[in-house]
């Protein structure tokens, strides 16, 4: 099967005589400022994504009366514990930790479930309408937060889950849902055409098509829908701030915006604590993510195999 | 490679629950954080408790408070228990957001849906306009009482003839100074006209910015939100420039309006930063507290809160200055107590409220939490002046002026908008006389609806 | 069964055969999609129509007399509108900024992290870190990073002699927009990147060895091999990040509040809707700017069109 997809792909590609040129790129001088300028290129996307999070780290550990003094000191010189202490100590943030964690994860498991399934149907099997469900699933996620959000609220409270984690779950399938099944479409459209065919064959049903052949091959897209499903409902605040009363059912978001330092004042806003926050909130996630990418280059290498 | 993986998470996920292990451990004893004042003050008693349990006793109220974490809600805390332990009426307490759009959006859905859960609300000075139809008239019960509290902000809750909300707290814009700045350049006491008041600014920057090329003279709340309509009501109301709308009538387009708008634009980018621009409270307060001001206009919140700063000890506080005849002013913010309509229990809310707004809980408030007391008489404590030392009778006794809430009801919010809007404009590079025809026009629509 | 055996056959029956299992597979695809499409419906159903009813009436968020219906008024009022006409110009321009420049990074990112070398897993992790810092707190942690006195990055600047002294980089019109394009193209640059990347790893990697053998120069490779195979992945991309850059709020409303110059579609309607009240208003700018994200998906599609294989 690949062979015939390769004999297909290799009508495109032109041969081309040999020349000085592929033998000057051959030469190990070349290839040496070849790598530095690779690790250049890695170290400068190192820098670019890290150097707002080294302010993040560099301010965590930084008492509160030393944040905004001049000039700046870029390492902190009395680093102290005690704005993740004061995180950690507050019942809310705990509380909003244990929240996001249930609703970011039942979001991401249905919203990669039914978006599995609806993808595979859009994806592989040709019907009529199929374009059409498209679309307007997307439609659904367009309007702006803010003018759905007086009509969610009122549906919220008909239903009796105002205050709950399951209003929010229950919200943010508008916004999860139309991402994990556009992804995943183009990804089920992107593997070749035969396979099912070739399972049929082999006397497979549809279903065990679907979940031996099919889904172990866009296993790399599901990691990454997941991933993306994951963080947007973590860092989700508006539906997290206006579906919720109390502050045991907050999110982290919402938490985060409600710390203050503590001294009566309404306007002082602890950048202390929220980097501490930040830290303790990003960290995990790219821990989940060293573990996960792994998983990304296994499910790639299988489906390979398998031809 | 994979065991590495695994070993990593399996440290990180260690770590994080030895830290949770310890700080919960502790958390039993620590709580919050701790109050920033004498913790010897105890909620005062509820006067008649017997007479209020014997009538209302059982029943149950919510009360919506102060933003969830920090000491104004620790305050919220305290009072609420000495008032059901003593009354027997049960208060639950639930704090608002902590952002003033949520907070407003919160109590505007309630009210819309008619809903009876929220009996008693914390509301800021510039809703009573807006929330007006949906609150009970206190002026039956707590007139009298009314009477003890500052005029201009009893006026303010007073619309169309009821009393709509009883003060509780309340803010005043205030001019901070650098003592040491003003000492070594040559200056007894600080500016009392905003000419002054740059003149002073040009001399200190233009010699502090040799070792500091990031002083300056002057910094204030010039981003274009609702402080900026605060700020801008100090600028126009002493120096003769009125009000934004003066009994009924627009008045923000005039001569000395215009003078003294154009008079700060051309401060910006001079002695006064670009920045300022963007410059909300804490943006001002953290540029004066790292030393790189000499004068700011700020709440009395950032008096405690520059404790600790390079600042400290340094700095003094007086009223913000004026021109010509016009008095010195500061806009009033701040918090009031109203009672939804659709409360089932308006009884005992009004007896929560009538001892929320008297002067020996304010007294509380002011000596725990600093809050700014709306009953003159109670400024006047000793207590409560050496905690609040910006009490002293020359600041407290300064004009307050509110801003037109009561004139745009429910429109407040976008003719305020209005306002800031265009003096941001105007702090960007426009001339005054530009910018106010159009802001005039704009409320000129708003009151009339 | 071969292909041989299924010509054997008289053609009518094939073709019943064929259109047999079509409805059953139309019939499994519909099945297949129902509980997606039944969930959103559910939730956005209602909103979505209300927003649309509320366009054409002149409901108040407060009010007090009964709502109206007014038919294309606040349409009328918007076409004439200046302050909706120059929020759609800043936010077309910021959209097309920002996804272009997201676009060729989040490239290069892929790419990069494509390829293997030492390190490549932690990379792949911390290429993921602007994306996964929470946005309330990206947009305020930017907003100290800009600041005239405080920000590092005019601290940076002047201490490498980049800039000559502190810029008020949000303040200050020229360079307002630029700063929160920067900000913007960094924080969602791993999203784009992470899409790619997924969509280059399901590139068989014997194609590019076919090429090899031809004796294919890399570049050739990258533009005959994994531009066209990608097109479904950066479909999605373009698609997504359009959609989030048109509807662009929070990182404008931290910096900028409600500056006139500045406002974007969003904050437009956010304050129609909050500020001002006027909820029918706000309703028919929401359905303008659906509108105006339907034109911007239909041009990509027709201009990505992407086959079957």
């Amino acid at each position: 099967m690949t062979e015939t997809v390769v004999a297909e792909h290799k009508t495109k590609v032109q041969p081309r005589p040999v020349s000085w040129r592929r033998a000057a790129r051959k030469s190990p001088a070349w290839r040496a400022v070849k790598r530095i300028a690779f690790y250049l290129l890695v170290a400068a996307i190192f820098v670019y994504a890290l150097f707002p999070f080294y302010w993040v780290i560099r301010s965590a550990f930084t008492p509160e009366s030393d944040l905004f003094i001049t000039p700046i000191k870029w390492i902190p010189q009395h680093p102290t514990l005690q704005n993740f202490r004061y995180v950690l100590e507050t019942k809310d943030f705990q509380e909003a930790l244990i929240n996001s964690t249930i609703v970011a994860l039942s979001v991401t498991v249905i919203a990669l479930t039914l978006g599995a399934f609806a993808s595979y149907a859009l994806g592989r099997i040709k019907f009529r309408g199929r374009s059409l469900l498209m679309y307007l699933m997307l439609s659904m996620t367009i309007f702006p937060q803010i003018a759905i959000l007086g009509a969610l609220y009122t549906m919220i409270t008909n239903f009796h889950v105002y205050n709950s984690l399951k209003a929010l779950i229950l919200t943010y399938m508008i916004l999860v849902i139309p991402l994990t099944v556009w992804v995943l479409t183009s990804f089920m459209r992107a593997l070749p055409r035969d396979l099912e065919e070739a399972a049929y064959v082999d006397g497979a049903s549809p279903f065990q098509t679907f979940w031996r052949v099919i889904l172990p091959l866009v296993a790399p897209a599901l990691v990454t829908t997941g991933m993306l499903a994951f963080i947007a409902s973590w860092n989700e605040f508006l539906f997290a701030l206006s579906f919720t009363e109390t502050p045991d059912k907050h999110t982290v978001p919402v938490a985060i915006t409600s710390f203050t330092t503590g001294r009566g004042g309404t306007f002082q806003y602890p950048w202390g604590e929220v980097m501490a926050a930040t830290l303790i909130v990003t960290v995990p996630l790219i821990a989940l993510t060293l573990i996960l990418q792994r998983r990304i280059v296994a499910g790639l290498t299988a489906g390979a195999v398998k031809g | 490679m994979k065991h590495r993986a695994v070993l990593v998470l399996a440290g990180l996920s260690c770590a994080l629950a030895v830290a949770i292990a310890l700080t919960v451990a502790a958390a039993g004893s620590a709580g919050t954080a701790e109050p920033s004042s004498p913790a010897a003050v105890k909620p005062p008693p509820v006067l008649g408790a017997n007479a209020i349990k014997a009538k209302y006793g059982g029943q149950s109220i919510t009360f919506v408070g102060d933003a969830a974490v920090g000491n104004s809600h620790v305050r919220d805390q305290n009072l609420v228990a000495q008032f059901s332990k003593q009354t027997g009426i049960k208060v639950k307490l639930v704090p608002h957001p902590s952002s003033g759009t949520d907070a407003y959006q919160q109590l505007a859905r309630n009210f819309s849906s008619h809903s009876s859960s929220i009996d008693v609300m914390m509301l800021d000075v510039i809703w009573p306009g807006a929330f007006a139809p949906y609150l009970v008239n206190l002026k039956p019960a707590l007139g009298q009482q009314a009477k003890l509290h500052a005029a201009g902000i009893v006026l303010n809750d007073t619309v169309n003839g009821k009393l709509v909300a009883m003060p509780w707290f309340g803010d005043f814009g205030i001019l901070y100074y650098r003592k040491d700045l003003l000492k070594k350049y040559g200056y007894s006491s600080p500016p009392t006209t905003w000419a002054q008041l740059g003149a002073m600014s040009k001399k200190i920057q233009d010699g502090e910015k040799a070792s500091n090329p990031n002083f300056y003279g002057f910094v204030y709340q010039g981003n274009s939100y609702e402080g900026l309509t605060c700020d801008s009501l100090e600028w126009l109301a002493s120096s003769g420039g009125g009000q934004f709308i003066d009994g009924g009538k627009v008045t923000i387009n005039n001569p000395k309006a215009a003078a003294i708008l154009n008079l700060q634009r051309s401060w910006v980018g001079n002695i006064v930063p670009q920045a300022v621009t963007t410059y909300q409270e804490e943006d001002a307060r953290n540029a004066f507290d790292s030393g790189n001001a000499a004068f700011m206009r700020n709440w009395p919140y950032a008096y405690s809160a520059s404790k600790g700063t390079p600042v400290d000890g340094k700095f003094g506080v007086t009223t913000l200055p004026h021109s010509g005849k016009s008095p010195s002013v500061g806009t009033v913010g701040g918090w009031q107590l109203g009672i939804s309509k659709y409360s089932k229990h308006v009884g005992a809310a009004t007896e929560f409220v009538r001892w929320m707004t008297g002067p020996a809980v304010e007294r509380y408030d002011a000596i725990f939490n600093s809050n700014v007391p709306t009953i003159p008489a109670v400024a006047t404590i000793p207590a409560v002046v050496k905690t609040n030392p910006y009490l002293i009778p020359s600041i407290a006794k300064v004009t307050r002026v509110t801003r037109p809430a009561r004139y745009l009801g429910t429109h407040y919010a976008q003719g305020s908008q209005a306002i800031y809007q265009g003096i941001n404009q105007i702090l960007n590079g426009k001339s005054a006389q530009s910018v106010l025809p159009g802001i005039a026009t704009q409320l000129n629509q708003l009151v009339k609806k | 069964m071969t292909t041989a055996e299924a010509t054997a056959r008289p053609r009518r029956s094939r073709r019943r055969r064929r259109s047999g299992l079509q409805r059953k597979q139309t019939r499994l695809a519909w099945l297949l999609v129902a509980p997606a499409l039944l969930i959103v419906a559910f939730v956005a159903f209602y909103p979505l129509g209300r927003t649309v009813y509320q366009s054409f009436t002149n409901e108040q968020f407060l009010a007090l007399e009964p709502t109206k219906w007014v038919g294309l008024d606040n349409y009328h009022r918007l076409i004439h509108d200046t302050a909706f006409r120059h929020a759609v110009w800043v936010t077309v321009k910021f959209t097309l900024i920002t996804v272009s420049f997201e676009f060729v990074l989040g490239l290069i990112i892929a790419l990069v992290v494509n390829s293997s070398f030492k390190g490549r897993g932690v990379m792949r992790a911390v290429m993921l870190v602007p994306w996964a810092i929470p946005t309330v707190v990206s947009a305020q942690m930017w907003r100290w990073m800009y600041d005239q006195i405080f920000g590092p990055i005019n601290d940076a600047g002047v201490r490498l002699h980049i800039l000559s002294h502190n810029v008020a980089w949000i303040a200050d019109p020229s360079t307002a927009l630029w700063a929160v394009c920067a900000v913007d193209i960094w924080k969602t640059a791993p999203f784009v990147a992470l899409l790619l990347l997924a969509g280059l790893q399901v590139i068989p990697h014997d194609l590019y060895e076919a090429a090899d053998v031809d004796g294919a120069s890399k570049l050739s490779q990258f533009w005959r091999i994994t531009l066209p195979l990608l097109k479904p992945a950066i479909l999605v991309a373009l698609i997504f990040r359009t959609l989030d850059a048109l509807r662009v709020f929070d990182i404008f409303y931290v910096f900028f509040g409600s500056r006139p110059d500045t406002q974007t579609m969003s904050i437009l309607a956010q304050n129609t809707i909050v500020t001002t009240g006027d909820v029918g208003y706000g309703a028919a700018i929401s359905v303008a700017i659906f509108l105006i994200v339907g034109l911007f998906v239909v041009i990509y599609t027709t201009f990505l069109r992407v086959q079957e294989q």
